[in-house]
This record gives C-alpha cells, sequence and structure tokens, in this order.
C-alpha cells in the first residue's frame, strides 16, 4: 500500500511541475505583457518608464529564470497576486472553487442518480423500442455543443418566457434566512446545473448501459439465472454489482475533471466559478492566476484518477495493488 | 463489414455525404447563385430568406447560406485533419510502446495517462492564445487564414491521441505474438517493417472505428475555440464563430443562432452515429448480432 502511494504521489509531483513548467512557458508566449497593458493604461508612460517597471517586476530577465523564482516561491506557498484583481491568488481562487464546486458537484450527482439507474433499466430490455430512444436521445446530449445549448436554454426560459434569470448568481443580503437564501441561489443555479445535466447525461448512461450489457453476457448471471433467482435480483445482486467497476472508473475520472469542465457553461452563464476565472485570466494576461487555476485543475484530475485506482482495489478483490503498479 | 440494420449510421453516412459535396463545391454555388458570399451590405442586414438569399442574410448582409457551406467546409477539414493527424500520432506511439514493450512502454503509456490527466478546455485555451510571433513566425503567416487553421487541427489534434495510442498498443501487444508477426521475425523482417507492414494493418479496423469517432469531438472542440474567438478569426467562417455574437442577436433574429449550431449538432451526431455503426459492424461480439 505504502510503497503504491508513495510511486503514485511521486507521479503526481513530476506531473505537476512538469506542467507548470510547460504552462509558464506557454503563457510567457501569449501576446503583449502586464507593462504593455500599463502603457496603455497611462498614456504620460514613456518607454524609459516601462523598462524600469520591466526591471522592477523581473519581466526583462529569461523566462526559464523567472519560472525558477516563481517555483522556489510556490514550493513556500507563496503564489503571488493576482494583476487583474489586485489580490492573492489564493484569496481568488477559495471562492470560485466553491462556487464551482456547488455547480458542478450537483449536477454530477444529479447526474449519477439519473444515468445509473436509467443504464441499468435499458440494459435490462435491449433493442426495445424504450431502449432506442434512450440511446437516441443520449448520442443528442454527447454531440451537442455546450455552449450553443446554453444559448437555447437561455432564450427559451430568460428571453422568450421570462422565468428565470439568464446569468449571474444571487446577491443575498445579510440576515436572509438560509432556506430563502438557497431559494434565491437555486433560481440561479437551474439554467447552468441543466445546462451541465443534458450535456453529461448521455455519456453516463451508454457506459452504464454498456457495462450491464457486457456483465449480463457473463457465466455466472446464466448461473444465477439458471439456479432460478428472480429477475430482479439478478439484476441487482448479480449483474449491477459488478457493472459498477468499469463505471467507477469513469466516475472518478470525471470527478476529477469537474471544476474545469464546467468553464463553457460558467462563460455562457456568468458563474462566477474557477473556468470563468482561467478564461478571463487567460485573456487578461494574469500569469499567476491563470497559471495556479490550470495547476489546480491538473491536480484534482490526478487525484480523481487515483482514487478511482483506489476505490477499484476496495470493491473489486480481483484487482490488487501491485497489479496496478507497472 | 456491413452497417446493415443501424438505420442511424446508414443515414448519417448519406448527410454527411451530402454535406460533404455542398462544402466542397460551395464557391461553385456561389458563382451560379451570382453571389459573393464575403461581400457585406449594411442596407441588407438580417434580411428574411428570398428567392436570392435562400436562408436570408446575417448581420453584416452576407449571404447565410453561403456562409454555412464555408463554414462547413472548415468544420469538416478540422475534424477530418484533426482526427488523421491524431490518428497518426496515436498509431506511431501505440505500435512502438507495444512493439518494443519495456522501459519503452513505461515510458510512453506514463506519458500517455499523464496527457489523459491534463484539463483539456483550459489547456487548449492557453495553446489557442500563444502568440505565433513570439516563437519567430512572420507576421504575414503568423496572421494568414491558413495558418490560424492549420493551427487550431495541430492543437486539437495534440490532444486527441492518447485514445488512439492505447488502442493500438492493445493490438499491437496480442498482435505481434501471432505467427504471422513471428514468421515475418523468422524472415529477417526489420521492426520498422514489421509494425508498419505486418501489426498496423491488421489493427485498421479498429483505429477506423476510433478515428471516425474522434471527428465528432473534434468538431464540437473547433467550433467552442472558434465560439470563444480563439479559433477560426473573422471574416473567415465557422460554424463556431458565427455563433459569437449570436447572444445579441438572439431577441431580434434567433435564425442566425439556430442554424450554425443546428449544423454543428447534426454532424456531430451523425458522426457518432457513424463510428456507432461501424463499431457493431467490426464487433462480432456486439449486442446487435448476438
Amino acid at each position: 500500500m505504502s510503497r503504491y502511494l508513495a510511486s503514485r504521489l511521486a507521479e503526481i509531483a513530476i506531473t505537476l511541475a512538469l506542467m507548470s513548467l510547460i504552462v509558464y512557458l506557454l503563457i510567457g508566449l501569449m501576446p503583449g505583457d502586464p507593462i504593455d497593458l500599463m502603457i496603455s493604461g497611462d498614456p504620460r508612460m514613456t518607454s524609459a518608464d516601462a523598462a524600469r517597471l520591466r526591471a522592477v517586476y523581473g519581466i526583462d530577465k529569461p523566462l526559464l529564470e523567472r519560472y525558477l523564482a516563481w517555483a522556489g516561491q510556490a514550493l513556500h506557498g507563496n503564489f503571488g497576486y493576482s494583476r487583474s484583481l489586485n489580490q492573492p491568488v489564493l484569496a481568488v481562487l477559495g471562492p470560485r472553487l466553491l462556487n464551482t464546486l456547488a455547480l458542478a458537484g450537483t449536477a454530477f450527482l444529479l447526474s449519477i442518480a439519473i444515468a445509473l439507474p436509467l443504464g441499468l433499466w435499458t440494459a435490462a430490455r435491449p433493442r426495445s423500442r424504450a431502449d432506442y430512444t434512450v440511446n437516441l436521445l443520449c448520442f443528442a446530449g454527447i454531440s451537442t455543443p455546450p455552449f450553443w445549448l446554453a444559448l437555447l436554454l437561455i432564450t427559451l426560459f430568460s428571453v422568450k418566457l421570462g422565468v428565470l434569470p439568464a446569468g449571474g448568481m444571487a446577491e443575498i443580503r445579510p440576515h436572509t434566512p438560509w432556506p430563502e437564501a438557497i431559494a434565491q441561489q437555486l433560481r440561479f443555479a437551474v439554467l447552468p446545473i441543466g445546462t451541465l445535466l443534458l450535456l453529461q447525461l448521455g455519456g453516463y448512461t451508454r457506459f452504464m448501459r454498456a457495462a450491464m450489457i457486457e456483465t449480463l453476457r457473463q457465466d455466472y448471471v446464466r448461473t444465477a439465472r439458471a439456479k432460478g433467482a428472480s429477475p430482479t435480483r439478478v439484476l441487482w445482486r448479480h449483474a449491477f454489482v459488478n457493472a459498477l467497476t468499469p463505471v467507477l472508473t469513469i466516475l472518478g475520472l470525471s470527478f476529477g475533471g469537474l471544476f474545469s469542465g464546467a468553464l463553457i457553461t460558467e462563460i455562457m452563464f456568468a458563474w462566477p466559478g474557477m473556468g470563468k476565472m482561467m478564461f478571463q485570466a487567460i485573456l487578461d494576461n494574469d500569469y499567476n492566476l491563470a497559471l495556479v487555476g490550470l495547476l489546480f485543475t491538473t491536480f484534482t484530475t490526478i487525484v480523481g484518477n487515483l482514487i478511482a485506482d483506489l476505490a477499484l482495489v476496495a470493491v473489486d478483490p480481483r484487482v490488487t495493488l501491485a497489479s496496478r503498479l507497472r | 463489414m456491413t452497417m446493415k440494420g443501424h438505420r442511424p449510421a446508414q443515414v448519417s453516412a448519406l448527410f454527411l455525404a451530402l454535406l460533404l459535396v455542398l462544402a466542397l463545391a460551395a464557391p461553385w454555388i456561389a458563382d451560379a447563385r451570382g453571389i459573393d458570399p464575403t461581400m457585406t451590405d449594411l442596407l441588407r442586414r438580417k434580411e428574411p430568406p428570398s428567392a436570392h438569399f435562400w436562408l436570408g442574410t446575417d448581420d453584416l448582409g452576407r449571404d447565410l447560406l453561403q456562409r454555412l457551406l464555408d463554414g462547413g467546409r472548415v468544420s469538416l477539414l478540422v475534424g477530418f485533419a484533426g482526427a488523421l493527424l491524431s490518428a497518426a500520432i496515436g498509431a506511431a506511439i501505440g505500435v512502438f510502446a507495444g512493439y518494443y514493450g519495456g522501459r519503452l512502454d513505461a515510458v510512453l503509456m506514463r506519458v500517455t495517462d499523464g496527457v489523459i490527466a491534463l484539463p483539456l478546455l483550459p489547456l487548449v485555451i492557453v495553446l489557442a492564445a500563444v502568440d505565433p510571433q513570439k516563437i519567430g513566425i512572420p507576421q504575414a503567416i503568423a496572421q494568414s487564414e491558413t495558418f490560424s487553421l492549420w493551427r487550431i487541427v495541430a492543437i486539437v489534434s495534440l490532444m486527441g491521441w492518447t485514445t488512439v495510442a492505447r488502442l493500438v498498443r492493445a493490438a499491437t501487444l496480442s498482435l505481434k505474438a501471432q505467427d504471422f508477426t513471428r514468421a515475418a521475425q523468422a524472415l529477417g523482417a526489420r521492426p520498422l517493417r514489421i509494425m508498419f507492414r505486418h501489426i498496423l494493418p491488421n489493427a485498421m479496423g479498429s483505429l477506423v472505428v476510433a478515428t471516425t469517432l474522434s471527428i465528432g469531438g473534434l468538431i464540437l472542440l473547433e467550433s467552442t475555440l472558434s465560439f470563444l474567438g480563439l479559433g477560426i478569426q473573422a471574416p473567415a467562417a465557422s460554424w463556431g464563430n458565427m455563433l459569437t455574437n449570436a447572444q445579441e442577436l438572439l431577441q431580434e433574429t434567433p435564425v442566425l443562432a439556430l442554424w450554425p449550431g443546428l449544423l454543428i449538432f447534426l454532424t456531430v451526431i451523425a458522426f457518432n452515429f457513424l463510428g456507432d455503426g461501424l463499431q457493431d459492424a467490426l464487433d462480432p461480439r456486439s449486442e446487435r448480432r448476438a
């Protein structure tokens, strides 16, 4: 166990270090630099001022040297300031993390709650009319451009019907009783959550259905049927439990991607979360913020992956940690 | 290999063939209709469909149908080229990892796993935001339409090769133990020849399926980037960038936001159905045959 964990943790550290280097270099290649932005904001600045400022901020140094300086600070827990928001990066990150978690987490849980039973239900009646219909809808969900779906929902519910807000979050006044606060926030969250749900549902359902069909074909399922176990018992006790293992892996992978997966939805609905923050930071040339955002989302993805692997070992006795260690 | 009985895949193949022909013939169609799709005309903005403008005009007075066909050419090109390029990268990595095994395999598969674990969308946005002039590409080239097109192809394929790499590696592992591979080795064939003449052709079926299935996702990615203003740049048309200011148009002329999105949706779903049909036709254990 400890050897396995040590090897995986080392892997995470290496990935993050490489990722930070690559992204740092890439961001250095984006058009303009922060001093350019200052110059365009202040007509009195001369090129001598600009050069002095570049020296003060260390932007005149080679990219690699700047990266090492950044990495040294980051290792001490100092992730610097966001230039566009004039706040420490970590202070910017905190609330946005929670916003994304609330949005994407709810959508994730709802999708699983619907997709697992739905996939099981269709797998139990393959090639039926219901199966074909669900399959068609799943394909539709997978193939919809996220931004277009958001546009359609906004048009229908905000512009035409005018029943839901088109974007943003509720500004809760202090001392609002919490049931009312949640109700207010929910009105803003319905459309973005609905968008994410429609986009994710198809993939999960198809995956669950495929895993179930595969399991239902196994010999032990036939044995259970031959012994006279009831169809419900065969479906849940023998097939469902075994079909869960591949599904678990996919869920672990998607859980890690939760923080960046809602990017488009957050942009479309002006939901102040991680995805929208990263996008804005990249456009605003806000190095520190974009870099830390990207590193954090990478970190959650890898950790999600690790959790999926550990969960697999926990539920499936055939899989051992040693066998996962290549 | 037949897709008999897979109705959605058949309809999809027909739809895609029609779309491909129309998109490729777009310049001639424009000539025949006497329309210049690039010409803006502020006096003819947002016109309803007419005998001259079959689908009406957009917010700058350009013919919507021609713009849609031009955008289709871009989307299909990015989809096909991106899928082929990622299939090539993935196949090369997969066959080398599988054939040589050992340390090379371990390193290549760790890299593949690493790329899979990356947050795709934010990273693609960073890549798309990089200024090509800062890596020494001359301005004239960096700002040309062709460059922005191939840059998107390169970006989407950098992210898309991992599935194929894993697939080809798995196929290689089983194929290299087969008699015909051993026979080739015994005859003294060099490793490269064995990999590309004996192993890859035998993995072609699943390679084609994976490539077809990836096209839809790549088209979605391209349209998303173009929608965000980081992909195909105006005035060149792409289904994604035609929707960039759709949010403002929605109140007045929702059709302008409807058509490009509908075409992205139909094209992507068609590629997904086609890939699904191919997969069923190829897999003898497939549930449809069972």
